[in-house]
């Protein structure tokens, strides 16, 4: 594939940016517009470690070539807002969620991303809607207690 | 007297014709549902594919691979098979397949209803499945040659991109097969497990 130009919308911003149409979302963020709080874990939409938010859903930014981006408004860890979000971010730090931390702005899109869908998820909605955001120190029972904190935070 | 012999002679060939015809007939008959089977046989290459049979688990999980392996990450069908809340198809899945990143994609990328789960049937039990409409998702023989021939998703089995093997022949000799099955009577093999 050639390289061009594409505008795109990232956390409501309008950024034109170089690069070759096959290029993943993920690097496109990463290293043409320096926003690296989305990680790079596997590169294969195994691990969840990229997971943004296109038009509200979310989406692997790896396995998004930027070329089918299209008119899909992007968001980023660095640009995610609303109740879901700051119901997320209060219980990941009460919880103190992280040991790492390196897949955690994946953990945090997919659970702002149940949360949109299901006010008070249960703790099978919640292994399921994250089965793919994979975490090497293990902190899955912290994650799915401060899920079940922001539920009760949003009123679920 | 010449008259009466006419008559018996015309009336004699008729029931010899007439038996000679159903016979043929008989032999035709055989002859026809053989073909019909023929046909499917031949198509259920195609339906018992990894390609296609990775979509139509029997269960609510996905396989992947030509090992029809567990579907990494897990994924399950969801209330309208298109994955659980959070965790959608095309949270992964996009409008086309992406070799860089060895993921397929279809914009109608989703599991076929679970009434449609072919994984470990026989191909005679696959093929009462299909003709039926209480579980092929309402599709009459029409509507059902429709959907083999030009569906989209049915497509991507001919087009998987990466180094997946696709489903055998084409999407135009699938729907070729097919119709010439339903034209013969879409009748199904015999139901033995494979």
């Amino acid at each position: 594939m050639t390289v061009g130009v594409f505008t795109i919308t990232v956390n409501g911003a309008s950024r034109s940016i170089e690069a070759d149409g096959d290029t993943p979302l993920l690097w496109v963020l990463r290293d043409n517009l320096g926003l690296t709080g989305t990680k790079f874990g596997c590169g294969i939409a195994l691990c969840g470690a990229c997971t943004v938010f296109v038009d509200g859903k979310p989406l692997r930014a790896c396995s998004l070539p930027i070329s089918a981006l299209g008119a899909g408004k992007v968001t980023t860890i660095e640009g995610v807002s609303g109740p879901e979000a700051d119901a997320v971010q209060g219980a990941w730090v009460s919880r103190d969620v992280p040991q790492c931390g390196y897949c955690q702005s994946g953990q945090v899109m997919s659970a702002i991303a149940l949360l949109k869908e299901i006010k008070k998820p249960t703790d099978h909605d919640i292994d399921l809607a994250l089965s793919g955001n994979l975490c090497r120190c293990a902190t899955y029972i912290r994650i799915r207690a401060a899920i079940h904190d922001a539920a009760r935070a949003l009123g679920g | 007297m010449r008259r009466p012999l006419i008559v018996a002679g015309a009336a004699a060939l008729l029931v010899i014709t007439s038996a000679a015809a159903q016979h043929t007939l008989g032999q035709n008959s055989i002859s026809a549902v053989a073909r019909s089977i023929a046909l499917f046989q031949k198509a259920g290459k195609v339906f018992q594919s990894p390609r296609c049979l990775n979509c139509h688990p029997v269960g609510d999980r996905p396989t992947q691979l030509d090992r029809m392996v567990p579907h990494q990450p897990l994924v399950v069908r969801g209330i309208d098979g298109h994955g659980a809340p959070g965790l959608a198809c095309d949270t992964c899945h996009h409008a086309a397949n992406y070799d860089a990143a060895g993921v397929p994609g279809n914009p109608g990328w989703r599991l076929a209803p679970a009434s449609m789960g072919w994984q470990g049937k026989s191909l005679g039990e696959i093929c009462e499945q299909i003709k039926d409409p209480a579980r092929n998702g309402g599709k009459d023989m029409a509507a059902l040659l429709k959907h083999v021939s030009e569906d989209s998703l049915v497509g991507w089995a001919w087009g998987p991109g990466g180094k997946r093997p696709p489903a055998p022949g084409t999407q135009a000799e699938f729907g070729a097969l097919m119709r010439a099955w339903a034209a013969s009577g879409a009748h199904c093999p015999p139901d033995k497990r494979k």
